[in-house]
């Protein structure tokens, strides 16, 4: 009887082991690396489609197999987290390059120095402004740029005709053309906006504050509530609250795509975008010759040592991990994705930017469109806090934003003490929780 | 182990002595078939655990990530710093608890309650009972991103099924936001409520089957009503059913994290800001896993202290019934 | 058994409003399936306009929806069999015998229930990659670690739901079979489990949901090789755009063999007892 209920027991037992040793398999091939690319296109799938010949073409050329997993902007951070954390992980990451900081103070990546740089055709082949968001400022970068986005204001051009203005020069005129753009009763607005989103929250709170001059995060460490950041916060949430020129229907929309399904159906006449959301636009059945772009313009005349920032430095790095055992076949691999072919080819299937001198002879990044993005993506950016809690910046100005656009849209008045206080308790939280 | 033979069960109604031989062996037999599910718990739940409580007490940030096993101990910092009432994170972390608790006795009361209603209006067979068992399944079928998708879907303050239809009722003006502000709290309630009373239908649902029929038939010979019978019958032969049941849905609610992380595109209104989703963001969106680990632990601390109350409570009950 | 008019209008009442609650977001799934993706976001109407298959097409190459349903489905099956099958034999020896550390183990098991995932999510994938690289077992990542994180979700209620449904079910049953010389296993998978079919199904019902539906440890314990839908729908949406029709169609499309396999069980869940088992 105890045998049987042992053979019971036993076959349990190698039931669970066979699971444990059949599914397990680790094969380690010299030549094969790893690379986590980030979700750039419409979908994993397209990604892959779009990255697939160009790693056909290194592998021609090296040899070296390339296992590539495609990893949605939602859990890549965490994955990252995770790999640095263990140790296991891919031999290649792609992150958003406003993360560079706070990967950068993990130690898990492989830093590009200037020896190393060589490599790369050196540290001058990459745009200055791409390559202010690597790392920290003066540190050794651990990462380099792979994708450059920018910011721009697209604009509906039938319903600028209609309106018969055309695109301003200044934020005072932005302002009145956005007015006369809004028609509430026709649900026509002058803007729209992702109220909810407090990436996109914290961006705008970025360039604002570089209009007054300010910076939100100093060396002395966050500084979110002094009068010229609760201005240029003000500044923002005013587009909905004081000048009414957007829906307070934005204070919900959590997602550019939602932001961008109105500018597409007719129901704001401008969106204030990166230039990955082209593809969408596409996508929502609005033909490229409907609409325009123009950089959004900083207020006249801008005070003493302000500068008018039009965007933060946007879009994603590439990063090779310490504990790779194939750092070499990584490095190559990050040579390839940064030379001057691939650069042309993905960053043109992208919708992105080079972020390499040598990719703009391609006439793709010539037309008018892509000009007004590599203009402020080289003139008119300055990089996110280059600082490892840049997450904690994000989250506590961000969040905060999205709170007053929230009390906005439901009918209450927020005043300039409102946002104060609203900052203030950011400000604590970050500092709070800083470690 | 001091007894050879395992005792007859207490409550066993057969008292009679069995003339049986025990082995040995029939004394670890109770071990052995416990010991699978002792093995998997200790290598998933109990050594991760120890673990994170060790992490509890480190300043664990990016800086000391990758070496974590030496990452600088900070004793109890992160507790203390957690539970200062007057800094805007503690006071942040009793906001969010305040929520949870709330948002978990709502949820609970509301998905036991129409389980059980349903539960009892299927127990009789009619035609289309089959079919309706099977409808009110579905919503714990789907996957709970779709089920966040189509309610933020439906809950749209510019074009949802919601606003559209109470507008044209006339019951609202049809511009409410529901997934802002303190109606954020209600979008999560009735999220959370219509993906989880299925399951409360369906235990119940097999915990009245196991309810001899007999029994019923005994009491309306007796002249018990309706209402009589579900008192007096049918809710004291549920109560083990509902003891784990009313307990999963607590655990469950308690640390919900999907609905609200779905809900909001991670971006989650004060009022739908449960403690788990206060907890991710305070560690794994600020890498300061040392913190969260703390507020992990408190958190484990008042599910068990609630637990054990609530196990003592109710066993006693049951032992009185 | 007579039952007065009141209970049977509100048995109708009661019916036929929890229908309705469980119905309406089910039509506008259905519905949102069906429509163009730049209808989808226009404002709801209760009769669409234009009705297009489309998306049902669709759906299987934006994504890879079909291997993450297959991964969806072995992590859940697995985890869910191997849970209910820990869950009798522990619930049997908790229910039907007195040992010492009865309750300690009882308590232990159910309290693990309790740790929040965040709390131990990272601790565990540590485990999980240091295992690896020990013993070459690769657990994270892969199908096999997510049937073990899952078969523990599952595996403290598993036992404390099978227990009570254990509980209800007279002693006499067993004992007599006992007393006729069976092993008390013989006594379990004769006597016992045959009686406690609802409760065995609605617990396996409930391993292979909390297996299904789980996110957080799926995030970060999965890759390409081994992601399930409950992550992999995520990607129908994009920074820039959702798929929301999509979204929808793949949904119900991956749902309805789980609610195919709820209807087979449901013979099970309404054949325990009542079926005059107690004699």
């Amino acid at each position: 009887m105890f045998k049987r209920s042992l053979a019971a027991m036993t076959a349990i037992a190698a039931l669970l082991t066979g699971m444990l040793t059949g599914c397990g398999t680790s094969a380690e091939d010299r030549n094969t690396i790893t690379y986590w690319a980030s979700n750039q296109g419409k979908s994993p799938a397209q990604d892959m489609e779009i990255l697939r010949p160009q790693l056909e073409q290194f592998t021609r050329e090296t040899g070296i197999e390339v296992n590539v997993e495609v990893i949605g902007w939602s859990d890549l951070l965490n994955r990252i987290l995770g790999a640095a954390t263990s140790g296991v992980g891919p031999d290649v990451v792609n992150l958003g390059n406003t993360w560079a900081a706070s990967l950068q103070a993990t130690g898990a990546f492989v830093p590009f120095d200037d020896r190393l740089m060589q490599r790369f055709g050196g540290r001058e082949r990459f745009l200055e402004s791409s390559m202010s968001s690597t790392g920290m400022a003066g540190e050794v970068p651990t990462s380099l740029p792979l994708y450059g986005l920018s910011y721009g204001v697209f604009y509906n051009k039938e319903l600028f005709a209609e309106a018969g203005v055309r695109p301003p020069q200044t934020w005072q005129e932005f302002v009145r053309v956005a007015k006369r753009l809004t028609k509430p009763d026709e649900n026509q607005w002058g803007v729209t906006l992702a109220g909810a989103s407090y990436t996109e929250n914290s961006h705008f709170a970025f360039m604002f504050s570089r209009w007054e001059g300010t910076h939100l995060v100093g060396r002395n460490g966050p500084d979110f509530d002094s009068p010229e950041a609760v201005t240029a916060v003000k500044r923002y949430l005013d587009l909905m609250a004081e000048h009414q020129v957007a829906s307070p229907g934005d204070a919900e929309q959590g997602e550019t795509s939602e932001a961008a399904a109105k500018f597409t159906d007719g129901d704001a006449a401008m969106l204030i975008g990166q230039n990955s959301v082209i593809p969408t636009l596409r996508e929502n059945g609005m033909p490229d010759e409907e609409w325009g772009v123009f950089r959004l313009p900083a207020p006249s005349p801008l005070p003493a040592n302000a500068r008018p920032v039009a965007t933060h430095v946007a879009g994603s790095n590439i990063a090779v991990f310490k504990d790779s055992p194939q750092q070499e076949e990584a490095l190559q691999l990050v040579r390839f994705l940064t030379g001057k072919k691939a650069q042309a080819a993905l960053n043109k299937q992208y919708g992105t930017l080079p972020v390499v001198k040598d990719a703009y002879d391609d006439p793709a990044f010539h037309t008018p469109k892509n000009e007004v993005f590599a203009e402020v993506l080289t003139h008119y950016s300055e990089p996110a806090p280059m600082i490892p809690t840049e997450a904690h910046f994000e989250t506590t100005v961000g969040s905060a934003m999205r709170d007053l656009f929230a009390r906005i849209a439901t009918g209450r008045e927020v005043t300039e003490s409102d946002v104060r206080e609203a900052l203030t308790d950011a400000e604590q939280k970050m500092k709070g929780t800083g470690g | 182990m001091t007894t050879t033979a395992a005792p007859p069960a207490p409550g066993a109604p057969r008292t009679a002595p069995r003339r049986r031989k025990w082995t040995p062996s029939r004394s670890k037999l109770p071990y052995l078939l416990v010991l699978p599910a002792l093995i998997f718990e200790l290598l998933v739940h109990l050594i991760p655990m120890l673990g994170g409580l060790y992490m509890s007490v480190l300043r664990l940030t990016q800086f000391f990530l990758r070496d974590w096993l030496n990452a600088p101990f900070a004793g109890l910092d992160n507790f203390a710093f957690a539970l200062d009432l007057d800094s805007a994170v503690g006071s942040a972390l009793l906001k969010s608890f305040a929520v949870t608790a709330a948002f978990t006795v709502v949820t609970v009361g509301a998905s036991w309650a129409l389980g059980v209603f349903a539960a009892v209006l299927l127990n009789k067979s009619f035609r289309g009972r089959a079919v309706l068992r099977a409808l009110f399944l579905v919503p714990y079928a789907l996957p709970i991103y779709t089920t966040a998708m189509v309610w933020k879907f439906m809950l749209d303050q510019g074009d949802g099924l919601v606003n559209t239809t109470l507008g044209a009722m006339g019951v609202t003006d049809g511009e409410t936001f529901w997934l802002l502000g303190n109606n954020a709290f209600l979008s999560i309630v009735i999220t959370q409520v219509w993906r989880l009373w299925p399951f409360a239908f369906l235990v119940l649902m097999a915990g009245l089957q196991s309810i001899p029929a007999d029994v019923y038939e005994s009491a309306t010979v007796d002249g018990a009503g309706i209402w009589q019978q579900f008192k007096s019958i049918t809710l004291p032969m549920l109560r083990p059913v509902n003891q784990v049941l009313v307990l999963v849905l607590f655990l469950w609610t308690f640390n919900d994290f999907n609905v609200p992380y779905l809900l909001f595109d991670q971006s989650v209104p004060n009022s739908a800001n449960l403690l788990s989703i206060h907890i991710y963001n305070n560690s794994f969106i600020t890498w300061n896993f040392g913190l969260g680990s703390a507020m992990s632990t408190l958190l484990l601390v008042f599910l068990l202290l609630v637990t054990a109350g609530y196990l003592a409570f109710t066993s006693r009950r049951m032992k009185d019934a | 058994m007579h039952e007065p008019t009141w209970f049977r209008v509100l048995r109708v009442v009661g019916l036929v409003l929890l229908t309705l609650f469980v119905v309406v977001p089910l039509y506008v799934m259905a519905t949102s399936a069906m429509k163009p993706l730049g209808e989808v976001t226009d404002t709801f109407e209760w009769v669409p306009g234009n009705l297009t298959l489309q998306p049902f097409l669709d759906m299987w190459s934006t994504i890879d929806l079909a291997a993450y349903f297959l991964n969806s489905a072995i992590v859940s099956v697995g985890a869910a069999v191997v849970s209910v099958l820990l869950a009798i034999l522990a619930a049997y020896a908790i229910s039907r015998y007195e040992f010492r550390g009865r309750n300690a183990f009882r308590i232990t098991v159910l309290s693990t229930q309790m740790f929040p995932g965040i709390l131990f999510l990272l601790p565990l994938y540590l485990l999980y990659a240091t295992l690896g690289q020990a013993t070459g077992i690769v657990l994270y990542g892969s199908k096999l670690g997510l049937i073990i994180t899952y078969l523990t979700f599952s595996l403290p209620f598993a036992i404390w739901m099978l227990v009570g449904y254990f509980d209800t079910i007279p002693r006499d049953l067993d004992e007599a079979a006992l007393i006729d010389g069976a092993h008390p296993l013989t006594a379990l998978w004769k006597v016992v489990l045959p009686a406690a079919r609802p409760g065995i199904a609605a617990v396996f019902i409930y391993a292979f949901m909390t297996a299904w539906g789980e996110t957080l440890f799926a995030s970060i314990m999965t890759d390409s090789d081994s992601r399930t839908l409950a992550v992999g729908l995520r990607e129908y949406s994009t920074q820039t755009s959702v798929a929301w029709n999509e979204v929808m169609a793949a949904s119900l499309t991956v749902s309805i063999p789980v609610v195919i396999g709820f209807l087979l069980l449901q013979r099970y869940l309404a054949q325990g007892l009542t079926a005059g088992a107690v004699k």
